[in-house]
C-alpha cells in the first residue's frame, strides 16, 4: 500500500501550505483545527439517517428536498451556510423514473459532513470526465444497471451547493426498524454509484 | 436579471485566463434553468482577490447529453451564475 505521504498531489498540497504559511496567511495549527473541525463528525451514517428518515416520514421527506440544510439541523447535524464556510444541501431523490448521480468535474466537491471523506475514486479524473459523458456505462462498472426506461440525471457541484443523492427504498424492506432502514444505505448511495 | 425556473438559458461562449466555475463543456451551450440557488460571491472576483466580488444568482442549469455531446439519453445539471449565462 502506497504511504499517502508519497503521493505526489500530497506533495504539492504540502508545498501549497508552505507557501501560504510563508506569506502570513494561515498557519499549521490553523490548517490542523480546520481539518480537525471539517473531519470531526463526518460519517456517511449521518447521510443514511436522514435517507432512511426520509422512507418512513413523509414530512421529512418533504422538507430534505426543499431545505436540506433544515432537515440536517433537525436531524442533529450542522451544515452551515456557505456564508459561514459551509454549504447549500440539496439532496435528488431517486424514483422508478429518475436516477441520480453525482460528480464534481472541477474538483472533488461533495457533503463531507453528511457522506464523511470522498472515496479515492470520486476524485479520479476517469469518474469526472465520464461521469458527465456515459453515466449509464460508469454506473455499470459499479455494478449498477438500469433498465433503458430509467433516465439518469447527473449533478455537476460547481457552486457552493453540495448534491446527495436520496435513494429509492428497497422492496421487502416494510418490516424494519429505523436503524435497519439506516443500515442499508451506502456512501456509494448517497453518491448515487449504488441502488442504495 | 433573475430567470424564472423553465427560461431557457446559454452559456457565454468566454475563456478567461483566470479562476472560473464554468465548465468547458458547457461553454455555448443552451440549457433549461431548474432551479436558482441563492446569491453568492462570484468565485471568477474572489479567487483573484478582488474586493468585494461581485455577488450573483447563481442557478441550477440542466443540459441534455445529445446537446453536450451529440449523444446520450441523460441530463447533466450544472451550476452557474448570473453572468455566466444569457437568455438563449
Amino acid at each position: 500500500m502506497t504511504e499517502h505521504d508519497d503521493l505526489p498531489a500530497a506533495a504539492r498540497t504540502r508545498q501549497l501550505e508552505e507557501r501560504l504559511i510563508a506569506a502570513g496567511l494561515t498557519s499549521d495549527d490553523e490548517i490542523d483545527e480546520f481539518l480537525t473541525r471539517l473531519y470531526a463528525n463526518a460519517s456517511p451514517v449521518n447521510g443514511a439517517l436522514m435517507a432512511a428518515r426520509a422512507w418512513t416520514d413523509p414530512a421529512f421527506r418533504e422538507l430534505l428536498l426543499a431545505d436540506g440544510n433544515a432537515a440536517a439541523a433537525v436531524s442533529g447535524f450542522s451544515v452551515p451556510p456557505p456564508h459561514e464556510h459551509g454549504y447549500q444541501l440539496r439532496v435528488v431523490a431517486n424514483t422508478d423514473q429518475v436516477h441520480n448521480v453525482i460528480v464534481c468535474t472541477l474538483c472533488s466537491c461533495y457533503p463531507v459532513s453528511l457522506l464523511g471523506p470522498s472515496p479515492g475514486w470520486y476524485k479520479s479524473f476517469a469518474y469526472r470526465s465520464r461521469t458527465v459523458r456515459e453515466p449509464r456505462a460508469v454506473l455499470a462498472e459499479f455494478g449498477v444497471t438500469l433498465p433503458d426506461s430509467v433516465r439518469i440525471s447527473v449533478w455537476d457541484s460547481t457552486s457552493e451547493a453540495r448534491y446527495m443523492v436520496l435513494p429509492a427504498r428497497p422492496a421487502g424492506t416494510g418490516g424494519l426498524e429505523a436503524g435497519q432502514l439506516a443500515a442499508l444505505v451506502t456512501r456509494s448511495g448517497l453518491i448515487g454509484t449504488a441502488l442504495v | 436579471m433573475t430567470y424564472p425556473a423553465g427560461t431557457r438559458v446559454r452559456v457565454r461562449a468566454f475563456d478567461p485566463d483566470h479562476h472560473t466555475r464554468m465548465p468547458r463543456y458547457v461553454r455555448g451551450q443552451a440549457g433549461e434553468v431548474v432551479a436558482s440557488l441563492g446569491r453568492w460571491p462570484l468565485p471568477d472576483d474572489s479567487a483573484r482577490g478582488i474586493t468585494p466580488p461581485r455577488v450573483q444568482t447563481c442557478y441550477a442549469v440542466r443540459f441534455s447529453a445529445a446537446d453536450l455531446w451529440g449523444s446520450g439519453d441523460h441530463t447533466v445539471t450544472v451550476d452557474l451564475w448570473e453572468s455566466y449565462l444569457d437568455r438563449a
